[in-house]
């Protein structure tokens, strides 16, 4: 016969046993999993095209960036950047990126940090090219994965944002991220990172850096709209993705992509 | 205006922009003091599950030091996050697809099994004062504070009859059975978290949680082993200055202090552990080398050049080989466990150090390097809690808070006794 | 007398129910699973609309133009009707204010030579767009004088040809 005190302290017990399924119930639901299937719907996915035989490295596309987006100018730490790759006869490659472009190259010297530079002669360059780079909105990004309190995600246009109300700065997603694209807010200290001006592109304007850029370096687009010029591009002509071997499926595609860019 | 990060990371070659030394000594430290608590738990356990009677004493210790170790962990974490107070949204909305997030429930879940286990060791001696103190008719304050938590810490249970202490002892076995998993989750998932990150070329590797576990362990034994020796051999220093005269009275560890067959089963697990971490990571290394992927280039230059002398020497010389061969030549004295154990904490201490600043020595465009320079005068809060004395002062805390705890859960036989 | 045993059990369960009603308050009624799942959707879903709301500072050329149209039709002539007049003169809008009101009538110039350098030095790199721009040597081609003092980056080549 069940006392009256065990039997009050069963069903306590019971209780918040049952809680603690229900609750990761709600947070695995298995409908909401099976949305994933729904994918196909979705009519708006953005994605980024880069010519980097176009890309001259006048950098306004990185002042361009810190302005619209309230990066400090002075900070460095920038959304997107430029990189300089310089290939040598004797087959050396020489990169660099100093202050991430916002000055653009103004110089033919290598910046090699440290305040060291590295004088290359015009006659020993076998090719030489700039190579825009910003977060590739991947379909599979590790940086959200690897979140542990859900405060980046990525959004069903695909573009991945940061909660700055919710984000504790552990650090973890920039760790996670293989194209060093993340960084911590100066200011807000929370983890920032390029999300192609998603407040622009939101109301039917282009990115801050798409309209800055001169030589049309830097395109939009949707890649589910069949007759968008980016996604005609993407679709029949050639086109590199940034370190494909990591599996993260990046979004943002390059015309002229040389093997030696990191 | 600064970057966070900036301040301490110095950019050599092709770096991209973002990139600094982000996870500095406080993320060093926190696995390090993660290990300890796994190692002081795995060490207690050996008595309660496996029987060792000679470590009963031992085990005992090792329990209370891995429960002030606990309060301890956390707290590199807390002085490394941006926004410490919203740490809290680990328990609101964990993230399980990230490996921090499991922090929630492993610690909560290995601090309720060490919390438990005390509770069935001590409880009788809660029991015993809580009575006590009842009977007292005219109560200090600091008595009535005394009875006020003693009898809290009964939890309204105050049958000590043989039956109930039988039972005790059978819930204390269960707990340090699958307390030992558990300790080993909690070390093991911060392994996770390194080698889990694809991105790091150094840090991806299936081994990254076993080579923490197996250190980790490592690092307890030696810790526990550590403060035993100096803890008995201060009690017996303490006991000759009180009274020359009353050498008759003294219990038989104020007369001896530290026993070497202790020290000496002790040790023999230890080694144990040691070549296990040893081999894990030599197999790391050789594997690496010879599969030579594409980021073998720069970690080669890394792990070979620039940080050999922290690798090589520091770590696996020092802090590995030299103390192994210490434990194995026959005849261990407490002399040299005592320098072997402090050898050992170094060795583990530079492989986290090694992993998590190694990793970040490298820029992800495999062309470039980043140096990192540790605080050591802070002029801020930030250089404080990221820099040498935020470090300093995390190490240090466990012992300032076993002195608190002991005073609850006393752990030598003398004061027992009373 | 079993349940003696039990009772720290009893205990964490306690802490654990004090924890998920903690939650109830403290986590945003909309923060859950969304479109991309578990892994890449857990969120506050309202977060989303705060990124949209964020203010547009750079407006364009064609925002420039209705008031400045001769300067617009000018540079077009000229090759540098690519560069947008927000890339010298800066946003039109910041933060806290708009162009053209009280706050911001005036945009500044940015007409240090740097400025000009960013496509003018030469830098002849086979493959890349940045060798077809015409380019002088900086320390040669009056070196102390700002760029604008004989070229008007609206007409470049007005009266030096």
């Amino acid at each position: 016969m069940i006392t009256r005190r065990n039997f009050l302290k069963s069903t306590a017990a019971g209780i918040a046993g049952i809680a603690l399924p229900l609750a990761a119930f709600e947070i695995i639901d298995p409908q909401k999993l099976m949305a994933e299937e729904a994918k196909s719907d979705v009519k708006l996915r953005w994605v980024f095209l880069v010519d980097t035989y176009k890309c001259v490295g006048c950098g306004f596309c990185v002042k361009a960036c810190k302005n619209e987006n309230e990066v400090p100018y002075d900070a460095n730490v920038t959304r997107t950047w430029v990189e300089r790759y310089v290939i040598t006869k004797d087959g050396k490659v020489h990169a660099d990126t100093p202050k991430g472009a916002r000055d653009g190259f103004t110089t033919s010297k290598i910046d090699l940090g440290e305040g060291k530079f590295e004088d290359i002669k015009k006659e020993d360059i076998n090719k030489a090219f700039f190579v825009p780079k910003l977060c590739n909105q991947c379909e599979n990004p590790p940086c959200v994965q690897v979140c542990p309190v859900g405060a980046t995600y990525q959004a069903p246009d695909g573009v991945v944002l940061v909660d700055r109300t919710w984000c504790i700065g552990c650090g973890y997603c920039i760790m996670g991220c293989p194209y060093g694209v993340r960084f911590f807010h100066p200011v807000y200290h929370t983890a920032e990172k390029c999300n192609f001006c998603y407040h622009r592109i939101s109301k039917g304007l282009k990115s801050a850096c798409v309209d800055a850029c001169p030589f049309g370096a830097r395109r939009i687009g949707n890649i589910k709209d069949a007759n968008d010029p980016v996604t005609k591009i993407i679709m029949t002509e050639r086109v590199g993705v940034l370190k494909e071997e990591y599996g993260t499926k990046p979004q943002v595609f390059y015309i002229g992509l040389d093997r030696e860019v990191r | 205006m600064l970057a966070h990060g900036e301040l301490w990371t110095v950019k050599e070659l092709f770096v991209y922009p973002n990139e600094f030394i982000y996870w500095s000594v406080q993320i060093v430290m926190y696995p390090f003091m993660t290990g300890l608590v796994a190692g002081a738990f795995v060490l207690s356990s050996l008595y309660h599950v496996f029987g060792i009677k000679q470590l009963k004493d031992m085990a005992r210790f090792a329990l209370v030091f891995s429960f002030a170790l606990l309060f301890v962990a956390p707290l590199p974490i807390m002085l490394h996050l941006q926004f410490p107070f919203r740490g809290i949204e680990i328990f609101m909305t964990p993230h399980f697809t990230s490996a921090i997030a499991a922090f929630g429930v492993v610690f909560f879940t290995y601090g309720a099994i060490v919390a438990s286990e005390l509770w069935f060791l001590y409880r009788k001696h809660f029991v015993d004062v809580a009575l006590k103190l009842r009977e007292k008719q005219d109560k200090s304050l600091s008595e009535l504070l005394q009875y006020f938590i003693f009898c809290s810490l009964t939890l309204g249970v105050y049958d000590v009859s043989e039956e109930a202490l039988h039972r005790d002892e059978k819930a204390i076995k269960l707990l340090a059975g699958i307390g030992i998993p558990v300790a080993c989750f909690l070390h093991g998932y911060a392994g996770f978290i390194f080698g889990s990150v694809k991105a790091n070329a150094l840090w991806m590797t299936p081994l990254m949680p076993v080579i923490f576990i197996m250190s980790a362990v490592v690092s307890g034994i030696a810790l526990c082993m550590l403060t035993y020796i100096a803890t008995m051999e201060i009690k017996k220093f303490l006991a000759s200055r009180r009274n020359e005269a009353r050498r008759a009275f003294r219990s038989k560890e104020e007369l001896v202090g530290v026993e070497v067959n202790v020290i000496q089963m002790t040790a023999k697990y230890l080694v144990f552990f040691l070549v296990a971490a040893i081999s894990l990571e030599l197999l790391d290394l050789i594997f690496r080398t010879y599969t030579a992927v594409k980021s073998w280039d720069v970690l080669r230059s890394v792990i070979y050049e620039r940080d050999f002398y922290d690798i090589f020497i520091m770590q696996y010389g020092i802090g590995n080989l030299v103390p192994l061969i210490m434990f194995l030549i026959p005849g261990l004295t407490i002399r040299r466990a005592v320098l072997g154990v402090l050898l050992v904490l170094f060795g583990v201490f530079m492989m986290r150090w090694n992993v998590v600043i190694g990793g970040q020595a490298f820029s992800l465009s495999f062309m470039g390097y980043m140096h990192y320079h540790l605080p050591i005068v802070p002029h801020d809060w930030e250089t404080f809690k990221e820099g040498l004395f935020g470090a300093l002062s995390i190490f240090f805390m466990p012992f300032a808070l076993f002195w608190v705890i002991a005073k609850i859960f006393p752990v030598f036989p003398e004061v027992r006794q009373e | 007398m079993k349940s003696h045993v039990l009772r720290p059990l009893f205990v964490v369960v306690g802490i654990v129910i004090l924890i998920l009603s903690a939650r109830l308050i403290l986590v945003p009624k909309d923060f859950g699973v969304y479109e991309r799942g578990y892994m890449y959707g857990w969120h506050r879903k309202s977060n989303e609309e705060d990124w949209k709301k964020i203010k547009v500072k750079y407006q364009g050329k064609d925002f420039c133009r209705d008031c400045h149209a001769d300067k617009y039709d000018s540079i077009n002539k000229t090759p540098h009707k690519i560069i947008q007049c927000e890339n010298c003169h800066g946003p039109a809008s910041d933060v806290t204010s708009d162009h053209y009101s009280e706050q911001r009538p005036k945009l500044a110039i940015d007409k240090s030579r740097a400025q000009c350098l960013r496509c003018h030095y030469p830098l002849p790199y086979p493959t890349s767009g940045r060798g077809d721009i015409k380019s002088i040597d900086p320390e040669k081609h009056n070196p102390d004088v700002e760029c604008s003092t004989c070229h008007n980056p609206h007409k470049p080549m007005e009266g030096l040809r």
